[in-house]
């Protein structure tokens, strides 16, 4: 592994018998010079002092994904220290420091795998140089074992006591890699490194944040599409701990000095809404999909060969409707964020999952420039996308400039549900057209969303596998605010689709899982136009699962197979279902994911059966209904969450092939809905069409 | 008129509105922060807390109701963290985002208390109560039993 020298900044300082090193090759911006002011301080990932403390760091934000402890495992692992020897720590934003520091997309390890790797190595060496100078040995004939140098003599120097020296040398330009086969740490099961805070207790949340001087808020929203046109503050604002009550943007907020006498305060205020047109009802969306369905505004996504030519050549047309509904995001945390905006700065802090687009969003808002503006972040109590869109960090910054105080806004459960960013509603219409010989050799689908963006992933099986595809997407404008949900567009997609090449399968008479094995062979042998999957990796995770759910194999079982594909990762599941009292019940689903190499065992089992979990809970109980532009239900006495009475065994298998590792934190997600779908199917000889299914 | 009542072993007075839920009471004005609001209608169990031993759903009980009870939170469970159900948790690595977490941790020790050698029916009943978002449910399962083992010991 190269690296450029001239990336990297080197500067030596010494204080209080502790030197300060930095150098900057992490840097996304590779002019910034500054010194990063921290004892041993190696880089932007690592710190090593010379009373031997190993603290390592994380810079994006821990979401539940296990991102804290996922990451700073890469390093200990490449700088060769023994885990219980590190502390982590969570880094705030620092953009110079740091690039990509957000969670989203299960992006992190795919981008900082090499990054991390290099922090850890470029230590690891720098330490067996130092070593080798003190001994005059040749540093080729030194080896590191649990944070010691090792000569070839038996010398033994720990890092902490080589720290200093080491932090003078040349960084190297040169590094190797441990060979996996020599991991220590990766692939094993690591504890969240802040399970001993999360068990006692400890305030790590947003909802936590307490500054001096703060007071609490809350705001009332409009419906969608509303605006405000008046409301009754008078009286409220003379209630007890009430500060103040004052209106921006159409929405109404209440400061105070407690959270009870706020909920008090905001009992007695009525606010009066008006609008241009009607607002929008379950009527409204319905009628969109359906027009959305016969529009010729649609975009062509992809298109190879002759979709209608070969449908009307077909022996056999399987066709199908599949709809899912808007649905809240319901982190167990609520909205909240604090903010203290002075007249040339501001401080932030709190929970959100993409920190330098808030920076920014609040420098614009505000004209504070966005070095000005520090940003704390907290560790998030679930968001599954919620926290990606900033409206909350704004709404608190803009509250606190307006009343010059520190503030916290907290959103109830009752405005986290109403209050909006949903996963997109959608309608998708599938047709495939079969041979005299059971192959599919036409394949349709547009999809209509509302404000969804592009509701389908063209390029994604079992596109390039069939000469004759035509894939469109039509979106429809909406006041209800929109924006990713755990596996964005793919959460339903992929239970849509694996669904319908269920019903494919039955019509072609074929196996559902030998059909994609076939189909995959095609996409090996002569894939038709451009594709994003590995077909290798997919027939893999196939193969596995069929074998160690032992798929057809168990008599009196009904089992329902799904594939899937996305953030880069494939995920095949077989979920089973028996009849208890003539209601199917999901007993079992067996998932092997090939996410390229495991970075934590125990974190990664956690991801696969949480995202199963969290796709059967919202395919089967999840739905907002809209009427006049209010969303409802608003709570968990309506709007259904499993629970740990509902959930089936899950058997979670890894290819661990390693691969540079891929998304895990949603993957697992997408194939669920038709895992489920298909093994009731099986049960029942019911398909569900809609999400949810109950 | 204050309230009266004793947190984590220690007497507190506490002169507001007595109609204040115990959960605000806590977090607002006792700075105690592991307790968890998250549904505010006693339907997801993240505030759950002791009251005079037994498990209660602090975001709907007016401290009016706590006049001279024992109440203890997930600060007091035990502060070292070592009561079983704790250490269980942090063994099978149960917690995701950890925000249900302190409630489900009260009400499993709240069940273990009642009966140390549940079944496994029993666990799931027992705590299915309580909504994690994560879906931490099989190993929330899987460490009440693990900490049903530590207490026979």
């Amino acid at each position: 592994m190269k690296t450029s020298r001239r990336d990297f900044i080197q500067k030596t300082a010494l204080f209080t018998g502790v030197f300060t090193l930095g150098f900057d090759w992490f840097s996304a911006d590779a002019s910034a010079m500054e010194v990063v002011a921290s004892a041993g301080r190696f880089n932007a990932f690592l710190s090593i002092d010379s009373l031997g403390k190993i603290t390592l760091f994380s810079p994006n934000p821990e979401i539940g994904q296990g991102i804290k402890t996922a990451f700073p495992v890469v390093v200990a692992e490449e700088l060769d220290v023994d885990w219980s020897q590190v502390q982590v720590e969570q880094a705030n934003l620092d953009t110079k420091l740091f690039e990509r520091q957000l969670t989203g997309g299960s992006g992190a390890l795919k981008h900082s795998w090499e990054r991390l790797r290099k922090a850890g190595a470029t230590v690891r060496k720098m330490m067996m140089q130092a070593a080798a100078d003190q001994w005059k040995v040749d540093v080729n004939s030194c080896k590191t074992s649990k944070g010691v140098v090792l000569g070839p003599s038996g010398q033994k120097a720990t890092y902490g006591s080589l720290a200093e020296a080491a932090s003078k040398l040349p960084i190297p330009t040169e590094v190797s890699f441990k060979d996996r086969k020599d991991y220590k740490i990766i692939g094993t099961r690591v504890k969240g490194v802040d399970n001993k805070n999360v068990v006692t207790g400890k305030p790590l949340f947003g909802i936590d944040i307490r500054k001096p001087g703060m007071v609490f808020a809350q705001i009332i929203r409009p419906p969608f599409g509303a605006t405000l046109k008046s409301f009754s503050a008078e009286d409220v604002k003379k209630m007890p701990g009430i500060l103040d009550v004052v209106s921006f943007k159409n929405k109404v907020a209440i400061v105070g000095s407690s959270t009870y006498e706020i909920l008090q305060a905001r009992a007695s205020l009525t606010c009066d809404y008006g609008s241009d047109g009607p607002l929008e009802s379950n009527s409204t969306h319905a009628k969109w999909f359906d027009e959305g369905m016969k529009s010729d505004k649609a975009q062509v996504m992809r298109k190879d060969g002759d979709f209608a030519a070969a449908l009307a050549k077909a022996v056999k047309v399987v066709e199908a409707t599949y709809e899912c509904p808007f649905i809240s995001h319901s982190p167990m945390e609520p909205m909240n964020f604090f903010a203290d905006v002075k007249k040339d700065s501001a401080l932030l802090a709190g929970p959100t999952q993409v920190p330098q687009p808030a920076q920014k969003a609040v420098s614009d808002l505000l004209k504070i420039p966005v070095d000005k503006i520090q940003l704390e972040i907290s560790k998030m109590g679930g968001g599954f996308g919620r926290r990606l869109n900033n409206d909350f960090v704004l709404e608190a910054a803009e509250l606190s400039s307006i009343i010059q105080k520190p503030v916290l806004v907290m959103w109830t459960r009752e405005d986290d549900m109403s209050g909006g960013i949903y996963r997109p509603a959608a309608r998708y219409h599938f047709k495939a057209g079969i041979d005299a010989n059971g192959e599919i050799t036409a394949f349709y689908l547009r999809g209509v969303g509302l404000n969804a963006g592009n509701s389908t992933r063209q390029d994604n099986f079992p596109v390039g596998a069939i000469e004759n595809v035509l894939i469109e997407s039509f979106d429809q404008k909406s006041a209800v605010t929109t924006g990713p949900w755990r596996a964005p567009i793919t959460n339903f997609l992929g239970f849509a689709e694996q669904a319908f090449l269920d019903e494919v399968a039955e019509v072609a008479g074929k196996d559902p899982v030998q059909m994609r094995l076939q189909l995959l062979a095609k996409v090996i042998s002569n894939p038709v136009g451009k594709i994003t999957y590995e077909p290798a990796r997919f027939e893999e995770v196939i193969k596995q699962v069929a074998e160690k759910a032992q798929w057809k194999k168990k008599p009196g079982v009904h089992q329902g197979f799904s594939v899937y594909y996305s953030h880069l990762s494939y995920v095949a599941q077989i979920a089973e279902v028996k009849v208890e009292n003539g209601k199917p019940k999901v007993t079992k689903v067996t998932a092997v994911t090939d996410c390229g190499e495991v970075i934590n065992l125990s974190g990664a089992e956690n991801q696969v059966k949480g995202a199963i979990i969290d796709g059967m809970g919202h395919a089967l109980y999840a739905k907002l209904n809209f009427q006049a532009g209010v969303a409802s239900p608003q709570n968990f006495n309506a709007y259904r969450l499993i629970r740990g009475n509902e959930v089936p065994v899950i058997d979670a298998h890894f290819v661990n092939n390693g691969i540079a590792p891929t998304g895990l934190g949603e993957p697992a997600l997408p194939p669920t809905g038709g895992s489920i779908a298909n093994a009731i199917y099986a049960a029942t000889k019911k398909r569900h069409y809609k999400q949810p299914f109950s | 008129m204050a309230i009266n009542c004793t947190v984590n072993k220690k007497k507190v007075s506490l002169d507001i509105d007595p109609n204040t839920p115990l959960l605000w009471a806590l977090r607002d004005h006792l700075s105690l922060l592991g307790t968890k609001y998250g549904c505010g209608i006693a339907q997801c169990g993240a505030c759950t807390v002791w009251v005079n031993g037994e498990p209660t759903r602090s975001c709907v009980l007016p401290i009016s109701a706590v006049s001279n009870a024992q109440i203890t939170t997930i600060e007091g469970l035990d502060p070292a963290g070592k009561h079983p159900v704790q250490v269980a948790w942090d063994e099978l690595d149960v917690p995701q985002c950890g925000y249900c977490q302190a409630g489900q941790i009260m009400t499993a020790a709240g069940l273990l208390k009642k009966n140390p050698h549940p079944s496994d029916q029993e666990i799931v009943d027992g705590m299915s109560g309580n909504i994690c978002r994560c879906g931490t449910y099989h190993r929330i399962q899987e460490a009440v039993k693990l900490a049903s083992k530590k207490i026979k010991k």
